[in-house]
Parts: structure tokens; sequence; C-alpha cells
């Protein structure tokens, strides 16, 4: 178990790194996709099977979503001439150091508590219940809301539709 | 392991099944697999080789780890309690593989094939997501094992047909098959697996014959049961159910023509979403 938790992290770190390290906006956009998917694995490794494999769900849609939008907009985005991710180099660098020196210093402050208890059967459900509690049906309702919106907006975008061609 | 192998066996039996349907013979498949395995791979100027082998064998290793979780009568390779996510999740990696291997080719053609499979994927993963929720929600799970169980009796294809027709369609949009194919559309031609020669394009169409008897399997136990009859153990039965899903999708593509992917595009986004959205209003207000 701690020889799998400490494989997906060093694999996702390295596929972080590997971001920045290509020169082709498509292997980065791929790279970053393979981070994401260890920290899905890791999620599943913590017992959280629903937001793990959910996680990996959405990150391979977002991701190709984004890969259309980057090569895109990007300027060089084929990587046909060497490309470099790095900007700012030294602001970035200090900017990254001390975030990740608080994070590391916040690992050793933070008093963390003792587990209490054993964990609810499906822990799926206790987050749910945590993150929304009695606003549950709420938010049910506002998820339609978007999705109506969404598909109310690609509807008039179409072109036979409100703002197409033909109106 | 062994509900992976017999959806591997399924998958082979597709391939030639589809091949008897085009008037040719059933070993035809294996012909063309020696054939392809014996031809050198051909190369195109400044291709992206990593990218697009990735893609390449990520799509059977997708239609493996997606047999893994869907039961075969009782059991699943893999006992996960998502499954039907897992499921799901494994789907979109096809988008991935078939983006890949588009743009890894640094093939004009081939990238059209890539970017069109986003564009259907993304009208048809909606779709397909709501009929795979809608027995999730009927069944209290979103383990296949406990949604075949929940049918004893009454079959979730035949009181929420709109489910089961909406997932049969997307899941043909899915393994880009069939009237879906414009990602391997000959108008382009033959789109994203234009460059893929040898052991890559065997592998390749491998894999989407993996992806399409996984997405037949799986449609046993959301809408037909599981491995419920009479007689017969319920693996057979799954074997069965799942053999007959898979025929009717494989002859999908001998009587349909390409579709034109704009205009059926439009009608997922404004007719298959409110459908599959209404039959799982239908289908809340039942159960709840």
């Amino acid at each position: 178990m701690v020889w799998a938790v400490g494989t997906l992290g060093a694999v996702a770190v390295a596929f972080g790194v590997a971001v920045f390290a290509v020169d082709s906006m498509a292997r980065a956009t791929f790279a970053l996709l393979a981070s994401f998917l260890c920290t899905g694995g890791l999620l599943m490794l913590a017992g959280l099977h629903y937001l793990g494999v959910l996680v990996v769900l959405m990150m391979i849609m977002e991701m190709l979503v984004m890969a259309v939008f980057m090569v895109m907009y990007m300027m060089n985005p084929a990587g046909l001439m060497p490309m470099s991710m790095l900007h700012n180099r030294r602001g970035a660098l200090a900017i990254a150091g001390t975030a990740f020196a608080a994070m590391v210093a916040g690992i050793f402050a933070v008093p963390w508590p003792e587990r209490e208890g054993r964990p609810r059967g499906d822990p799926a459900v206790a987050l749910g219940e945590a993150s929304m509690g009695p606003k549950m049906l709420v938010m049910m309702v506002i998820g339609v809301a978007i999705l109506a919106t969404m598909i109310a907006t690609v509807a008039l975008a179409l072109k036979s539709g409100r703002y197409g061609d033909g109106a | 392991m062994a509900e992976v192998a017999v959806l591997g066996v399924l998958a082979v039996a597709a391939a030639s099944l589809d091949a008897l349907l085009g008037g040719r013979s059933w070993d035809a498949p294996w012909r063309e697999a020696a054939r392809l395995l014996g031809t050198a791979r051909r190369t195109t100027v400044r291709s992206d080789v990593l990218l697009m082998r990735t893609g390449v064998v990520v799509l059977p290793v997708a239609a493996a780890l997606a047999a893994a979780v869907v039961p075969l009568g009782g059991g699943a390779a893999a006992g996960v309690p998502v499954s039907v996510v897992w499921f799901n999740a494994l789907e979109v990696v096809a988008w991935a593989a078939v983006w890949l291997v588009g743009w890894g080719t640094n093939s004009a053609f081939a990238l059209v094939g890539g970017y069109r499979f986003l564009a259907q994927g993304l009208a048809y993963e909606l779709p397909h997501m709501f009929a795979l929720i809608t027995a999730a929600l009927a069944a209290h799970s979103l383990d296949f094992r406990k949604i075949a169980a929940a049918q004893d009796g009454l079959w979730f294809g035949v009181w929420m047909p709109v489910a089961f027709a909406v997932y049969l369609v997307s899941a043909l949009a899915m393994t880009f098959w069939g009237p879906f194919g414009h990602p391997v559309g000959d108008d382009v031609a033959g789109g994203a697996a234009l460059e893929l020669s040898g052991a890559d394009r065997l592998v390749f169409f491998a894999g989407r014959y993996g992806l399409l008897a996984v997405a037949a399997a799986a449609s046993v136990p959301l809408f037909l049961g599981g491995g419920a009859g009479p007689v017969l153990p319920g693996w057979a039965w799954s074997a069965v159910k799942a053999a007959a899903v898979l025929a009717l999708l494989v002859w999908a593509r001998r009587r349909l023509p390409v579709l034109r992917m704009e205009r059926f595009m439009t009608a997922a986004w404004t007719v298959l979403i409110p459908a599959v959205l209404l039959q799982m209003l239908v289908v809340g207000i039942v159960v709840v």
C-alpha cells in the first residue's frame, strides 16, 4: 500500500515535470493527463473509489477538450520547432519554491487529528452529505438547470437555431 | 480473468461476422491479421511516434480493463463497487486513442479524423452517460452486479426502452462503428487510421472490436437482466445475450449508411439528451 502510494505519487510528479520539459503542446497535454490519472489512482487507493474513477473520467474528457483549445491558440502548437513551456523563470522559481516550502511546513506544523471511530460504509455518500448536507435537493435542481442551460445554448448556437445563418 | 477472455472471443467472432455480412469468408479477419503482421510499418515525415503508439496500444488495453468489471452471470473479474463509472471512463479513453493516432501520424486527413471523434464523442457521451445513470438509478447502485440483480422479473430494457435505445445508439458512436464511423470514414481517406499500417493497424482495429464487444456485453447487466434465464447457467445466458446484442451492432454497420455527422450531432443534442432525461425522470418517479 505504502509502496503503491509512493510509486503513484512519484510518477505523478515525474509527469508533472514532463509537462514543462517536452517541446510539444500535444505531449505536454498528455503528460498532464497522465499526472492526473495517477492522482485518481491515489484517491482510489485511499478507498474513495467513486471520486477516484470520477477524476479519471473527467480528466480524460477535460484534457482532450483542452488539447483542442491549446493546439488552437498556442503559437507553434505542434512542436515542429523547439518550444518552451517556461516563462518568467526567476519569478516562477521563487513563487513555486515558496509555495512548496509553505506546504511542506504545513505538513509538519499542523496538529493532525487522531482518527475517532470508523469511516462510514460508503465514502461517496458521506462526502456528499458532508459537503452538501440538507442542500442536496437544491444542488440537484441547480445541476439539472445548468445542464438545461448548456443544451439550450447549443440549440441556439446551431446553424438552424436563433443565431444561425438563416436567422 | 475468464470474463475478459470470453469478451475477447466475442470480439473475434464479431470480426468474423462482419466479414461474412460483407460477403467475404469467415476467416478473412485472420488472413488480414496475418497479412498486417507480415507488413512493414509505414512511417510519415516528422510523426510523433510516441504519441501515435500510445494511442494505438491504449485502445485494446482500455477495452480489456473495461471488460474486467462487466459481469458474466454472477461475478466480474474485478469487483469494483463503482463499475458503471469505471466502464464509462474507459470508453472515453477511446477519444484519447483516436485523437492521439490522428495527431501523432502528422497527416492532414488523419488529424481531421481525430478531431471528428472528439466532436462526436462530446455529443454522444452525455446521452450515453444518462442512459447508464438511468439503469443505475433504478437499481440504486453503480455496480453492474447489483444492477443485474435488481432486474428479477422485469428487465430494465423492457420498462425503460428509451434509455436502452439511446445506450445502443451512443455505444455505436463511442466505438466509432457503422453509421458513426466518420472518424475513420472513407470521405477522409480512412481518417484517423489512414497512416496506420502493419501491427499498429491490427492492434488499433482489434481494440475497436474489443470496445464494441464490451459495450454489447455491458448492455446485458444494464438492460437485459444479466444472467437471468431458464435452464442454462448464468454465465451462459450472459454470453448468449451479449452475443445477440453484438450481432445486432455488427449487423447495423452493414445495413445502415454512415450518417452525416453534423446532422446527427444536432439530433444528439436536441433529441437524444432530452429523451433520455425524460426517461430518467419517469424512472426516478417510479423508483422514488
